[in-house]
């Protein structure tokens, strides 16, 4: 592990990117402690439309609550989303994908055909779709990203599964009467972590945007909480008053994916075979 | 008289720093024009990177020329110092004075085009042919590369040719600029016994009729004694050895010379089989396979009927404790795909697979060719040893890491090896890994398909050794499946030939080796390369193994079968 931390380092866009990303987790972390600069939710009435100040770092809104506070919180919404939806999409993913290739032709089928019409919707559409369905709200956000990003992951794991599955080592673990679930873990699975460690973290990227989408048409997070979507739809009709309250939770959002990206491409260099094949 | 290609102190490094990075150590040699250079060592010594200095295509693969000079004459008698030369001039050189082949013909013919369209461009590149003219250059150089129906075969993509056609194609397009000097890349390694022998007479042949100088980079030490003139033997980057090839082939200097010649398999008909046991009438068969069929559907279309390729078809043996039968065919022939039936491993269609219970749950064990795909990377040795125990019910405990370790010392690796991963381990000790985890279980009966033929010929023959003393020591039986008849003579008590899915001879190993009665077996056991026979001349044989695909329904005609001789048969070939 700690060789995959050095190499991390090692690579530019790596270093970037996990910067990034400890920023951000670090400024979810305290929005989740509630130490942010002023209480998110306050209105100072007074300070209604504040450009960015030393007190007021990135300004206040219309209602006089402080930019950088809400955009703490924001983070945090976003990390909480992203995170949960991922998860939950590559346990999906993963399981479905495994099965279909191992198990093969009638349940491949079904099982990939469903994934494909899901993946015929695009992800921003199905998700407004299953929320219109069950109602905003935190959870829908996370099951509906979720439900969205699962037949990624399943296509992800069922192509190497296919292969993998034909490889000697499962031929020589069935001649010596090993059982299905030790096979699809110990062989099958274990190799499927590189591949997947980088699908998740391009996956966090979209899966935050996707939220940022979701709340900033208003079915995603619910005011008053804050969130990135949110503030940023807020801002739309004061675009020439108060700029900054459009220019930072945008920059916010794009950081984010950049730092998720970053990281991503980097992983898919340090895992790849090939370049593995160099080092050794 | 002035040589065609003279190499002098030459040096060849890779990656950032090619002087410290050294693969090539230092390599002189003179090569004249119509003369054979065979290059051996194996995989490592530096020989195919020595060889594609030559045409500097040695620069692509990210190496660097560090000193030396490469002389070359060209057509026009002028000389040119190739390490020196600039990337265009090279342009000119690679094809048309100097035609390469490489090992595998798969992924160096282009897969979207006709085989045709590809020698038709090697004509118009180099010789500046176009249209029917080109046209008819490729079919006359196809014909002369010994391609039945050449005409139609022009027609053919790369994927519809077998692995003997595909490389009779790579050497019509080296031929087509008529190469002063033709470099071959181990152009019969992936190749079948009879099919490198009809490759080998081939580029014999055609040497003769052209003219042309070749340097002919191989692993097999027997195999170039049929067609060298010379022989350079490189270990480590170093030229060890060069003389004629009778001088290096009867009186070696070098002792890597002396120690390759050992370990290269001699193969003498049959006078060194083993002799450590005899069958008793008495004794039971520990496994009985009774005409066993395997068939793989073959989807022809929505309405046309199915048909079936008849991968094995009607094959009968049985196999004593404590025995070795092997199994001897090329590829397509059915062994592989008979283990794997008695391992369960592909669905019989028919036929009876009766093993005798043994000392485990699990008596039949397999070790299989590739040590590397057969070894999860993603786990280390540890849990690769355990898999077999913990599938049986066993625990992880001190027990079992105390007989991990035994069977490890057992086969030659430390034992300190426990959390370590396969990649850091090489080809030979990868595959006495994989021998020592079958042992986990004590089965009664391994088989080991090809298991020895993807290492180098000196690792080979220890793992051999280990074979046999394993054998002895747990009483195994093996079924060894193999394609290399001196490997089958050290190793075999009997010895069961297939072609096309069928059982043609079996019999004890000296009585098939030394009398073989089907004319498949004496094809086989005459394309065996070896250093003894280095003047026999081999005819280009260019018979074709029947195709495997028939239509649904059909069952092939019932076997005869005639006795040669006490514990020998021979199927009664049809005459036609």
């Amino acid at each position: 592990m700690s060789k995959l931390a050095r190499a991390f380092l090692r690579h530019p866009s790596g270093r970037i990117g996990l910067a990034i990303i400890s920023l951000y987790l670090i400024a979810a972390l305290l929005g989740i402690v509630g130490l942010t600069p002023h209480d998110p939710l306050k209105l100072f009435a007074i300070d209604r439309l504040k450009p960015p100040s030393a007190t007021y770092w990135f300004g206040t809104d219309l209602l006089g609550r402080d930019t950088f506070s809400r955009l703490m919180v924001g983070i945090k919404q976003s990390m909480i989303i992203a995170f949960c939806s991922v998860g939950l999409a590559t346990l999906f993913g993963t399981v479905i994908g495994l099965l279909a290739a191992w198990w093969g032709t009638l349940w491949d089928g079904i099982l990939m055909r469903i994934m494909d019409v899901l993946l015929a919707f695009p992800a921003i559409l199905l998700a407004l779709l299953i929320i219109a369905i069950v109602g905003p709200g935190t959870s829908t956000s996370v099951a509906a990203i979720a439900i969205v990003y699962t037949p990624i992951f399943a296509r992800v794991v069922r192509g190497p599964a296919l292969s993998l599955k034909q490889r000697d080592f499962v031929d020589a673990a069935r001649t010596f009467g090993s059982s299905q679930p030790y096979i699809l873990s110990h062989h099958l699975l274990l190799n499927l972590v590189a591949p997947l460690a980088v699908q998740v973290t391009l996956a966090l990227a979209w899966a935050l945007l996707t939220e940022a989408g979701l709340s900033f048409l208003g079915l995603g997070t619910q005011p008053p909480t804050p969130s990135l979507g949110l503030m940023l739809a807020e801002s739309k009709n004061l675009m020439t008053q108060a700029p900054w309250l459009m220019i930072f939770p945008a920059l916010t959002i794009m950081l984010g994916i950049l730092g998720f990206n970053l990281t991503g491409d980097a992983l898919r260099d340090i895992l790849d075979p090939r370049t593995q094949r160099r080092e050794a | 008289m002035t040589p065609l290609l003279s190499v002098r102190d030459l040096r060849v490094g890779f990656g950032q720093n090619p002087a410290a990075n050294e693969v090539v150590k230092g390599v002189s040699f003179d090569l004249a024009a119509g003369e054979t250079l065979a290059i051996v060592g194996e995989s490592g010594s530096g020989k195919s990177v020595t060889a594609l200095s030559v045409n500097r295509l040695v620069d692509f693969g990210g190496g660097r020329i560090t000193n030396g000079s490469i002389i070359l004459q060209r057509s026009d008698s002028s000389t040119l110092d190739v390490a020196k030369a600039d990337e265009k001039v090279l342009r000119t050189i690679r094809g048309r004075d100097v035609g390469m082949i490489f090992q595998e013909p798969m992924t160096s013919l282009n897969p979207v085009h006709t085989v045709g369209a590809q020698i038709e461009e090697a004509f118009r590149l180099n010789r500046g042919l176009h249209g029917a003219e080109a046209e008819r250059a490729a079919l006359e150089v196809l014909e002369r590369v010994r391609i039945p129906d050449a005409k139609s075969r022009l027609a053919y993509y790369p994927h519809q040719l077998s692995g003997g056609m595909r490389q009779r194609v790579m050497i019509a397009m080296a031929l087509a600029s008529s190469p002063r000097l033709l470099i071959a890349d181990e152009p019969t390694t992936a190749l079948d016994v009879t099919v490198q022998a009809q490759i080998m007479a081939l580029l014999a042949e055609l040497r003769a009729e052209t003219g042309m100088s070749m340097i002919f980079i191989t692993h097999d030490i027997g195999l170039v004694a049929g067609i060298a003139d010379r022989i350079m033997v490189m270990q480590h980057g170093l030229a060890v050895e060069q003389n004629t090839t009778d001088a290096v082939l009867d009186n070696p200097q070098h002792d890597y010379t002396k120690h390759l010649l050992n370990a290269v398999p001699h193969f003498t008909s049959g006078k060194a089989v083993r002799a450590d046991n005899e069958r008793t009438a008495t004794s039971e068969p520990i496994i009985k396979v009774d005409d066993l069929v395997v068939r793989f559907p073959v989807k022809k279309g929505l309405f046309k009927p199915k048909g079936a390729i008849h991968a094995v078809d009607g094959v009968s043996f049985d196999l004593m404790p404590g025995e070795t039968l092997a199994i001897v065919g090329e590829s397509g022939s059915g062994k592989s795909t008979t283990a794997r039936a008695i391992l369960g491993l592909v669905e019989k269609h028919r036929g009876a697979i009766a093993a005798k219970a043994g000392r485990s749950r699990r008596p039949i064990q397999m070790v299989f060719q590739d040590p590397f795909a057969s070894l999860n990377p993603r786990l280390n040795v540890e849990a690769l040893m355990a898999e077999p125990a913990i599938a049986n019910g066993q625990k992880l405990d001190d027990t079992l890491r105390d007989r991990m370790r035994f069977l490890l010392d057992r086969v030659g690796l430390p034992a300190d090896v426990l959390n370590r991963y396969p990649h850091q381990f090489s080809g030979g000790q990868r595959q006495r890994l994989c021998i020592a985890r079958v042992l986990m279980l004590n089965p009664d009966v391994v088989v080991l398909d090809e298991a020895v033929s993807a290492l180098d010929v000196s690792v080979q023959a220890r793992v051999l050794d280990l074979l046999v003393d394993l054998q002895r020591e747990f009483s195994l039986a093996y079924l060894f499946i193999s394609h290399d008849m001196a490997v089958v003579e050290r190793i075999a008590h009997r010895i069961a030939v297939m072609y096309a899915g069928q059982i043609v001879e079996i019999g004890e190993a000296r009585a098939v080796l030394s009398d073989p009665q089907h004319s498949y077996t004496k094809r086989l056991i005459s394309a065996v390369p070896a250093v003894e026979r280095r003047r026999q001349h081999f005819a280009v044989d260019a018979t074709q193994v029947p195709s495997l695909v028939r239509p649904a329904g059909y069952e092939p005609p019932p076997a005869n079968w005639r006795e040669a001789g006490q514990d020998h048969r021979v199927r009664i070939e049809e005459t036609k």
